[in-house]
Parts: C-alpha cells; structure tokens; sequence
C-alpha cells in the first residue's frame, strides 16, 4: 500500500511542474468520480495498523469495506500530524479519487483536516473524535465517536473485583477530555463495587513512548496497584510489563487478551466497522452524511472484550447486571453528587450526565479519587 | 501510604531501577559511538542501528524460539550497517555526517518494512538475574532484576576504558582517531582501522537494539526507540569519548528518565512535562558548566569532522 503512494506522489510531483492549470483540473475531476458506481474510501492512520491499538481497531473497521462489492479502500500508514497528512488527503483524492476520507488522528482535525475541507468543498471527511461544531466548521467535514468511557467503566466493575490492594492505576497519554473521562469511568466503576478504591494515574505526555508506558507501568505497580489500564495508542508495552508484574489488566481500543491470557480481565474495544459501513451505505445511496455521529455499546459502536479466566463469579454477575443496565439507555457515568479531587463539585446531588451529555466532551477534571492533576 | 505502596522510597527506588532498567541501550550505543568516534568518524545512523536491530532480534527471536539467537542477529545486522558507513566514508568526499543521517532513515525505514508481521506475535525475553532476593520487599526485587546484557555492558566499559589505554589496539585507535598523517607514518592504513571501529560500533548498537526489543520494553512496535539512539551519539560527547563516562552518563539518563513517572506515582502530580525534560536540562547544565571559550573539548578525538 506505501509503495502505492510513493509512485503516486511521485507522479504528483511531476505532474505539478505543469503549473497552477493542475489545481484547478485536479480539483474539478474527482466531483465526477464521487458520483460514479464505484466508490473509494481512504484511511489515514498515524502509526502501523497492527499495532494492537488504536490504530488496529480503526484498520479492522476499514478491512470490512474492503469486502463490500463497488468500495475500494486506500489507506496510509505512519503519517504523522503535520503538512504531511494534508498531502497523504491531497493524494488521496487526486490520485485515487477517494470521496470520502478519515483522518482518524486526533491531531488531524485542526488545521490540516479543515484546510482540506475547504480546498475540496465537494469531498467528505469525517474525523475520529469528539471536535466538529456547527457553528465553526464546515459541512463537508465531520466527527464520530463512541462513548467508550461506559466500557472503561466497565472495566472498572471488573477491576474493583480483582484488586486486593484497593489501588488500581491508570497509564495515560495526555489529559484531554476523553482520555479524563475514560479514567473517572474506570475508577467509578471500580467505586461501585468498593467506595475504599483509589486510581493512580501517570500522564507520559505522548500517545506512543514504548520506554515511557513501560516505566510508568513499573512505577504504578511499585506503589501497589494491581489492575493496570490505559489509554495510549498501542497498549501492548503496558499490558506486557503489567502481566509481567504480575498485576492484573484491562485492555483498551483492541482485544489483548492474547498478550496476557491469563492477567487479562476485560477492555473497552471499538467496533468502527459498524460506523464506517453506516457512512458508505449513505454515500452509495446518495444520501448526505451525518456530521455528528456518537454511539455507545447500545449501538454498536463499543463492545466489550470477553472476561478473561481471572474474573470471579461475583465480578460476572455484577458485570453482566451492569451492562444490561447500560444497554437499556440512560445509564449515567458521571452523576452526582460527585466531586473533583480538588474538592470542587462537578455534579450536584441529582444532576446526571448521560452518556450523550455534551458537557462530557469538555470534561477537566479528575474524580474524587483519582491520585494526578490534569496540568 | 499503605502497607502494599512503598511511598516515597518508591521514588530513589524507581530512579535506581529505572537507570538498570533504561540506560542499558543507551550504555551499547554510546560504547559503540566511542569507539567509532575515536576513531575518527562519527555514526550518527547508529539510532537507524539501533532500530534495525530491535527489529532483526525480535524478528529472529520469534522464528526460532531463541532470544540468544535473536542477539546474534542484531550484532550481525549491526556490524553489517556499521560496515558500510565505514567502507563508503573511505571515498573522498564523502562526509560522514551526511551518510549517517542516510543510513539513520535507511535503517529506521527498512526495519518498518521487514518488521510489519513481527508486530502482533510475542518473542521470547532475554533471561534477567535476579540480585534482589536478599529483600522480601516485591519492589526491592523487581528494581534489582538485572538483565545479563546491563552486566556485559558494565564489564564492557571498563574493559574498553582500560584496552584504550593500555593495548596496542587501542593506541592504534587513538593516534588514527587523532593523526591521520601521523598513523600513515607508522605504517597503518586509517581506512582500515576506522572500517573496523565503525562495524563493532554498529554490532554494539545492533545488541542494545536487542535489549529494547528482547527484553525492556520488550516487544518490537515502529515507536520502540523514540530517539534513543540519536541521545547515546550525544552522550558520548558530554561522556568525553571516555567509556567510563559514557556508562555513567547512560546510568544518569535513564535514572532521571525514570524521575516523571515515579514522581506522578507518589503523588507529585504537578508539572509532569517539566520532570520529563529533566534529563535533556541536565545535559545542557552539564555542558554549558563544564564548557569554556578558551579551550576545545578535552579528549576529543583530533580528526573528528566536528572538532576540526
């Protein structure tokens, strides 16, 4: 696939010493193309789609396109969040006439995504996170996502079953609002079996620094936490050295209980095939696609990885009770009353947060109980 | 804290076990860098070594069940890319920087390209000793759960600190890395001798590829050396080109490397990206104290292309 690009930037490159007649060809060609039979979808990863993470939840959701008659699928690998995924779109749409496009990085969206949303007002894009606003961005452009953080709660059930130091310890990458309400939902999970449990969380700053998670996690389980999670992209290092530990887990955006078959609990995973066959079948049927596109394990957008061997029949029972509950609709995560670890309150007695609750996505804080500082 | 939690000592704890734990990488490649440096030639391609030979351990690890095996290959696909750097930068001309830095994405890109289906599957570790079983505090005995090839590399440096001074090999080394004109007198062909320190220089950078990869982190993904390799080349220069210098200076890293995790685990939670930049303020204090404007570098190789 790589290869592809490269010939195909290469080509680009001589093709643009033709001059600027070349921006206005290629940018009128491919309307015609997005109204034809076939259709092309690209992908944009920012690290390996293997990667038993983020970006392989992602590249399974796209490998189901694949099979679908009349959908072709481009996708491109290690492109980081710079220019360079402007000119992996560019390619994309001028060369392998792509008609809609995810950028699924977080760091895509502004300015790269935008800018291309506005050189190609006829393509789509739609982006993996929580940042289209009606008022500030263009129709052409979109966000989806899934309130996984009912997952990470979850887990939490699961991981409030398993710890016998009451300590449970979280390795996150940067404090943005989804990666701080994945950590209260664990620790809140963990809460609703044992008031007594505490979450430590360790920030490294950045979503893949294998030496970092694997220090981080070393340093988590010397202060006596016992079920690890994480939100970084590839949780691989983090849930090798845990097991390594011999602390329990839970696993994030993929299923990796393979790596640790015996430590591994549960994990909160993406089911994106379901989100981006939703996206294709609207555009081969012509119809406009949502903007604004969020879904939780009721719609298919998260599941669940199967409870590993470690977890007890009480854990089960609780688990199974609570994912019911949440698959009804209505569940609240965050409700209060609920403070932050600043001792500030966040929700008061009564107040609730759905899981489609708006005031999630600008989520600041840290729950009672968790041990870090978003700063 | 709690009878499970260790508190604050986790924090010495961690840095002791971290500087075990990371610097091992960093003690290969800077050993390697030194004796290339003072041969005079710089690698800087030794962070695409380092890389490639993550990549060749895990690889061969995993097809034949054998981590030792797995090593072997990462010297080997060392020493092959510290052999060409040396017999291209024979030519005149040729600048070694330059070629470094080809060689660092040539490696880097290459090991992408072979490692792709050696994500998913697991690899045997390298075995660790554990010197920690005199205490019964889990802890105690996970920091001190020493990999074999920390200990090599400890014994490594001093022996090269002694063979500098005190072999024959050694002052070839030396009067090549410092006279070019002064070894043809003697009858030595400096083309040779580079091309031999830059290959060992690889094959040792090639090993703490290994290490990454075989046994901390311990798997191989692209992210696995984040710059790694590039930190050791710059180690060996606030090291002195001494390799005493450089197994302290890589101790140091990966101590303070260890510093932000550890203090975010006790609760210091505050600033995380500052303690994270610890090691890198550190080398900028070091050098600007130990600088001066009156004289060059002390110890620095004479025909070094960035002290000439």
């Amino acid at each position: 696939m790589t290869e592809r690009f490269m010939l195909s930037r290469r080509e680009l490159l001589k093709t643009s010493a033709a001059g600027a007649a070349l921006g206005l060809a290629s940018a009128s060609f491919p309307i015609s193309r997005a109204f034809a039979a076939a259709v092309t979808v690209g992908f944009i990863y920012v690290g390996p789609k293997d990667d038993y993470g983020y970006n392989q939840a992602h590249a399974e959701g796209a490998a189901t396109l694949k099979a679908i008659e009349g959908i072709s699928v481009v996708e491109e690998e290690n492109v980081p969040e710079t220019v360079d995924v402007q000119k992996s779109m560019e390619s994309m749409i001028n060369l392998d006439g792509a008609s809609l496009i995810f950028p699924t990085s977080f760091g895509y969206f502004d300015p790269h995504m935008l800018a291309m949303c506005e050189k190609f007002p006829d393509m789509q894009f739609r982006h993996c996170g929580g940042m289209w606003n009606k008022d500030k961005h263009a129709m052409n452009a979109g966000s989806y996502f899934g309130y996984i953080g009912m997952g990470q709660y979850l887990s939490g059930v699961a991981a409030g079953h398993a710890t016998k130091t009451k300590k449970i310890g979280f390795v996150a990458a940067k404090p943005i609002p989804q990666v701080l309400l994945n950590i209260n939902s664990f620790l809140l999970g963990a809460r609703s079996v044992d008031p007594a449990i505490t979450c430590q969380v360790i920030f490294t700053g950045e979503w893949s620094l294998a030496v970092k998670e694997a220090e981080a996690t070393n340093a988590l389980v010397d202060q006596g936490a016992d079920v690890i999670t994480c939100h970084v992209d590839s949780p691989k290092v983090v849930v090798e050295t845990a097991a390594g530990r011999g602390a329990f887990l839970c696993g994030y955006h993929a299923n990796q209980s393979p790596l640790a078959p015996e430590k591994y609990l549960t994990g909160a995973e993406w089911n994106w095939a379901k989100v981006y066959k939703m996206f294709v079948d609207d555009l081969v049927a012509g119809k406009p696609l949502p903007n604004f596109t969020r879904g939780g394990l009721a719609d298919g957008f998260v599941k669940m990885s199967p409870l590993g061997p470690a977890v007890s029949e009480a854990a089960r029972a609780q688990f199974d009770g609570t994912l019911a509950e949440m698959m009804k609709g209505g569940f609240s995560v965050i409700k209060g009353p609920l403070k932050n670890n600043k001792g500030d309150v966040v929700a008061t007695e009564g107040q609730t947060f759905v899981e489609a609750a708006i005031e999630l996505e600008s989520m600041d804080y840290l729950v009672e109980g968790v041990v870090g500082s978003t700063a | 804290m709690d009878a499970t939690g260790i508190g604050l000592w986790g924090v010495p704890l961690a840095m002791l076990g971290g500087a075990i734990r990371v610097s091992t990488p960093f003690i290969f490649v800077s050993l390697g860098e030194a004796i290339t440096e003072r041969s005079g030639r710089i690698n800087l391609g030794l962070e695409g070594t380092l890389v490639f030979g993550a990549m060749t351990a895990y690889a061969v690890a995993v097809m034949t069940g054998s981590p030792w095996l797995g090593l072997l290959a990462a010297a080997a696909a060392g020493l092959c890319f510290g052999l060409f750097h040396g017999w291209i930068c024979k030519f005149r001309g040729v600048n070694d920087i330059a070629i470094g830095i080809a060689l660092m994405l040539f490696g880097s890109g290459l090991a992408f390209f072979f490692g792709k289906p050696f994500i998913q599957p697991s690899a045997p570790d390298l075995p660790a000793i554990p010197f920690g079983g005199w205490s019964d505090i889990p802890q105690v005995q996970a920091a001190l759960n020493v990999n074999v090839l920390f200990l090599i590399g400890a014994a490594l440096a001093v022996f090269l600190w002694w063979a500098f001074r005190n072999t024959r090999a050694g002052l070839i080394l030396r009067v090549v890395g410092d006279s070019s004109d002064a070894a043809r007198a003697m009858g030595l062909n400096p083309n040779t001798v580079r091309l031999i320190a830059t290959g060992i220089g690889g094959a040792l950078a090639g090993i703490g590829g290994a290490y990454l990869s075989l046994y901390y982190p311990g798997s191989w993904t692209e992210g696995i050396s984040s710059g790694q390799g590039l930190m050791a080349v710059a180690l060996v220069i606030f090291a002195r080109w001494n390799p005493l210098g450089c197994f302290a200076a890589a101790l140091l890293f990966g101590g303070a490397g260890a510093l932000g995790p550890a203090l975010q685990s006790v609760g210091v939670t505050q600033g995380y990206y500052l303690f994270y930049a610890a090691p890198y303020i550190l080398t900028l204090v070091i050098m600007i104290a130990t600088s001066s404007p009156s004289r060059s570098l002390a110890g620095a190789p004479g025909e070094l292309s960035i002290t000439k």
